[in-house]
């Protein structure tokens, strides 16, 4: 960590491409183990950032004992911006807390490029966190929050000087510098709060839902900020939110969590095009849910059959192996309307057609059952067929864009 | 229908003559003190002609000095000594997990509150005469600071307990990840924070210890008459203006007082 300090200084400017962090090139910076003021220097950079192996973290004792993460392993790869989404309670933010050292795991271990820190105290970590509230000093000047981590690590003053200058020419806030946290906007303090952040190059940067206070505008604005940001230092983040469009815009790979459990890791195309589970479907985006009885299997697709007597062959997610009663997931923008009932793959009666501007959601009366079926269709200019409400339909859809799911 | 929010308690009948009423009880009389400090008669009940004189003979009495430098050793020790303590419990009951006995801890420091004066006072007396006789100690003027101290330290802990409940524990968070050890963590950002807190805790504290009586009464050794005292003392005598001219003396230096702590709380909180 040394040594990626100062060359990162000496740099007149930020490289495009990073230079700290990424040891995949291997050709300059080779960390060495160590401590810089106490805070330790991993000894052998791995591919992972951060691989958590086994975390449990119980809260409460004897009968209100509440497991917050139950048993929960992943791996965040470097330079990767990593999602933790989840409903609030799902235990993201007990995750982020237990990278940041917060709190301590019950049990299993965090390993920053194979070394474990999960018993070390937070300011012995290269780690550094961007919170929800900003968390800013109120009684410093912008400056000073950007250079307080730079000083606690004993920095010379020279060198964070330059440092900070760097971090405010960074997040565009270089006219600001002299003015107190207070006498800024919520836009301004969150910029604030990332440079103070990023000043120290942490090898991992945790962000536990930092948009959730901007208005909208402002928060499409950051997502972008914060996506040329991390591309530009080339160090890991590690994002926590509940927001599922903000998830699959911004990650590399997303983490879905229910209740203490991580059910999915992948890229968000992995995520909304092939769920794992029926929660992580539901989730993320609209879904389709159909009942269904397992018929015959071949290795990795399943025929389904549905009340209405219909069948379908759709994939399965590895692991899974159906049989029985099953859930079909198909999203509503995956499907087709046809005027012709006997086309369709399934079969119903529209009962409701919702425009939305740019799409129209047309909701169809399975035949044979009671379920509910939405179809969405992007708007043209001229929409080819005028359906009506109380009209029979088919539905039709690719075998691959359906999914077999446990029940 | 008006809500209920809108009924204004200005607008109900008496409300305007009963506030009246309590002003003129609160301010008549400290008003009537202070007109008199300036009567040039020797009376303080018959209004003679305007004059300075009583503040010169106030301020040129010798045991008004000596009773003046005895409080003021006796207030600002105990002012020091009991806002070091407050500032150290109330660290140690907001900033730590939950422990057996913070309950308790909580009612034994605020516990002076809570008992009559009096019998703090003739309890501190005779624990100090108890020290006195089977040990042979005694402190002389520390007797009045160590009793001052204990009565001052749940008015310095009020304001500095609950300005660190105020404050964002995540700001600790941010310094703990940003590389500050526990001690730069406090160092650098809580006790800057808790600064208007002690400052006010300090500014009350000094208040409660010079101005009280009843304790100082009874713990006090010979030579040991503080400014309360001292008046007490000259009322038992023919009264005479300086006496007025004393108290006015001290009510500025209390309103001075907390006219800074007030000010400093407010400047900080913006």
């Amino acid at each position: 960590m040394g040594i990626a300090f100062k060359s990162r200084v000496t740099a007149p400017q930020l490289p495009s491409r990073p230079a700290y962090g990424d040891n995949r090139t291997g050709t300059h910076l080779p960390p060495r183990a160590g401590s810089l003021n106490g805070v330790i220097v991993p000894e052998q950079p791995g591919k992972n950032a951060i691989e958590v192996r086994g975390v449990r973290k119980v809260f409460g004792t004897g009968e209100n004992q509440v497991a917050a993460l139950d048993t929960v392993s992943v791996s965040i790869r470097e330079n990767e911006f990593f999602t933790l989404l989840g409903p609030s309670g799902c235990g993201k933010t007990t995750l982020l807390r237990l990278i940041a050292g917060f709190d301590f795991p019950s049990a299993g271990e965090i390993l920053l490029h194979g070394q474990d820190i999960a018993p070390l105290p937070p300011f012995k970590r290269p780690v550094n966190t961007v919170f929800q509230s900003y968390a800013l000093f109120p009684h410093m000047t912008v400056a000073q929050n950007i250079g307080f981590g730079l000083e606690m690590l004993g920095k010379p003053k020279g060198e964070i000087e330059a440092r900070v200058a760097q971090m405010l020419k960074l997040v565009k806030m270089e006219a600001l510098k002299a003015r107190r946290t207070s006498q800024i906007s919520g836009g301004q303090q969150q910029r604030v709060a990332l440079a103070r952040a990023l000043a120290p190059q942490p090898k991992v940067l945790l962000l536990d839902e930092p948009l959730s206070a901007l208005d909208y505008k402002l928060r499409k604005e950051m997502q972008i900020e914060l996506k040329r940001l991390q591309h530009e230092t080339g160090i890991t983040f590690i994002f926590v939110t509940h927001d599922q469009e903000e998830a699959l815009t911004m990650s590399d790979r997303i983490a879905v969590m229910s209740a203490g459990k991580i059910l999915q890791v992948g890229s968000p195309r992995d995520i909304y095009d092939r769920p794992a589970e029926r929660f992580v479907a539901d989730f993320i985006g609209e879904t389709n849910f159909l009942a269904g009885t397992v018929v015959s299997k071949k290795p990795g697709v399943a025929t389904v059959k549905f009340a209405s007597n219909a069948t379908i062959t759709a994939g399965y997610p590895e692991g899974f192996h159906p049989s029985g009663d099953v859930t079909l997931v198909v999203r509503p923008e995956h499907a087709d309307l046809v005027p012709d009932p006997a086309k369709g793959t399934i079969t119903g009666t529209l009962s409701n057609i919702v425009y939305f501007g740019t799409d129209t959601h047309y909701h169809v009366k399975l035949d044979g059952g009671d379920e509910n079926f939405i179809v969405r269709h992007q708007n043209s200019r001229s929409n080819p067929v005028i359906y009506e409400t109380g009209a029979k339909v088919g539905i039709q859809f690719e075998e691959d864009a359906a999914r077999v799911l446990k029940d | 229908m008006a809500e209920p929010r809108a009924i204004d308690i200005k607008d109900q009948p008496g409300f305007r003559s009963i506030a009246i009423i309590c002003l003129l009880v609160l301010y008549v009389p400290v008003l009537i003190l202070m007109i008199f400090s300036l009567n040039s008669g020797s009376l303080v009940t018959h209004w003679e002609g305007v004059t300075l004189g009583w503040y010169g003979s106030a301020l040129l009495n010798e045991e008004f000095h000596n009773a003046a430098r005895n409080t003021l050793i006796i207030s600002v020790s105990a002012t020091i000594i009991s806002t070091i303590c407050a500032t150290l419990a109330a660290i140690g009951m907001t900033r730590v997990k939950p422990w057996r006995g913070l309950a308790a801890a909580f009612m034994v420091i605020n516990l002076p509150l809570m008992v009559p004066e009096i019998i703090t006072a003739v309890a501190t007396l005779s624990f100090f005469a108890l020290i006195a006789g089977t040990f042979g100690l005694n402190f002389g003027i520390g007797n009045l600071i160590l009793a001052h101290t204990v009565f001052c330290i749940p008015f310095a802990y009020m304001p500095i307990r609950a300005r660190l409940e105020d404050m964002d524990l995540t700001l600790e968070y941010a310094a703990a990840d940003l590389y500050a050890t526990p001690w730069n963590a406090f160092k650098r950002i809580t006790l800057p924070l808790l600064v208007p807190g002690i400052m006010s805790g300090a500014a009350l504290a000094f208040i409660v210890s010079f101005d009280d009586f009843t304790i100082t009464q009874l713990v006090a050794g010979p030579g040991q008459t503080t400014l309360p005292l001292y008046i007490w003392n000259q009322i038992r005598r023919p009264m005479t203006p300086e006496i007025n001219a004393i108290s006015t003396i001290l009510l500025l230096v209390s309103i001075l007082f907390v006219s800074v702590s007030f000010l400093i709380a407010r400047r900080r909180a913006k």
